[in-house]
């Protein structure tokens, strides 16, 4: 089980995420946040397996992620 | 739940300036999460240079020291000699210590100062728009070479790491490169070794990151990527160039 969230304010929307997701469930939402950028967002949330790796390439910290059991 | 979070201690919480696809952003984050994993964020400073990268001073939670364009090596040398006990990294751009403070930074070296350098390699001068550096690569089409760098008017290419990995008083010396993450997995271990070798007194070390710039490129942030991976990474080839249990190439 594993869920990831985008700081959708600080994304500037550089798409790095996109090429690091091993599952690719990583897109650009086609809403803009205040600065301009299209956001990165996932659509399918469950198939995401907590790997981190775009939390390892967001060169702006954007991306936090969470996994494990739900307690 | 196990949360997977990206922010160091000793990175402030406020958004770079950075334009999106700049590989600062990683490298800001790296050395900071390196400061923290060694326990030294009381005793680090750091010394920040002339380019895009004069606003590290903000982002690091560490005491930081803005130097004039090329000289963060120089200021760094007489930080370190009158408080030997600090951990002294100066961050630097291509233009600033390949151009301008590349002589500041070769007599730091010779010097063997027991210092780390975090060297950023983006082949253009980022901030000013876009000219061409030292380190730009022949035929690169930059504002001030539109018909692309070539040897006969511009020179060739510097490649630091291989400048600096004869000389005597360097202890570490490492080309990484911040385009995808197993490289930087492999560029926060380079840091790392860095800094261990000025904890460990042993002499000078140098980190240099590859990185891009989307903007002064005219690319795409997933372009500038491609263009890492065909152009510049083979003209700059990624390895250990130095270390003291022996040096050569290790890929």
């Amino acid at each position: 089980m594993a869920k990831v969230t985008f700081w959708e304010e600080r994304c500037k929307g550089c798409q790095l995420c996109t090429t690091a997701c091993p599952k690719k469930i990583i897109t650009m939402a086609s809403n803009i946040n205040e600065m301009g950028y299209h956001v990165a967002s996932v659509t399918e949330q469950k198939k995401c397996t907590g790997c981190g790796l775009c939390v390892i390439i967001c060169p702006d910290m954007v991306i936090e992620v969470e996994r494990g059991r739900e307690n | 739940m196990k949360k997977i979070t990206a922010r160091p201690y000793s990175l402030r919480d406020i958004p770079f300036h950075y334009c999106p696809g700049c590989m600062h952003g990683i490298a800001h984050r790296l050395v900071a999460e390196v400061i923290d994993e060694l326990g030294i964020h009381g005793r680090t400073i750091g010394i920040s240079s002339v380019g895009c990268s004069v606003f590290a001073k903000h982002y690091f939670n560490v005491d930081m020291i803005q130097a004039a364009h090329g000289r963060a090596p120089s200021i760094a040398t007489g930080v370190k000699r009158v408080l030997p006990d600090r951990v002294l990294f100066t961050y630097q751009g291509d233009g600033d210590l390949a151009a301008i403070g590349i002589g500041d930074f070769i007599h730091t070296a010779y010097r063997g100062e027991k210092i780390t350098t975090i060297f950023i390699n983006n082949t253009v001068y980022g901030m000013t728009g876009g000219q061409m550096a030292p380190t730009t690569l022949i035929g690169q089409v930059t504002k001030t070479t539109p018909f692309g760098r070539s040897v006969e008017i511009n020179g060739n290419p510097i490649r630091v790491c291989e400048l600096i990995a004869s000389v005597e008083g360097v202890a570490y010396v490492e080309r990484v490169s911040l385009h995808n993450p197993k490289e930087i997995i492999k560029a926060k271990k380079a840091i790392r070794k860095a800094f261990e070798m000025q904890l460990n007194g042993i002499g000078f070390s140098l980190v240099e990151a590859l990185s891009a710039c989307p903007t002064n490129l005219g690319l795409s942030p997933l372009e500038a990527v491609k263009w890492m991976e065909e152009k510049m990474i083979p003209f700059y080839p990624l390895g250990v160039y130095k270390s003291p249990a022996g040096g050569g190439l290790s890929a």
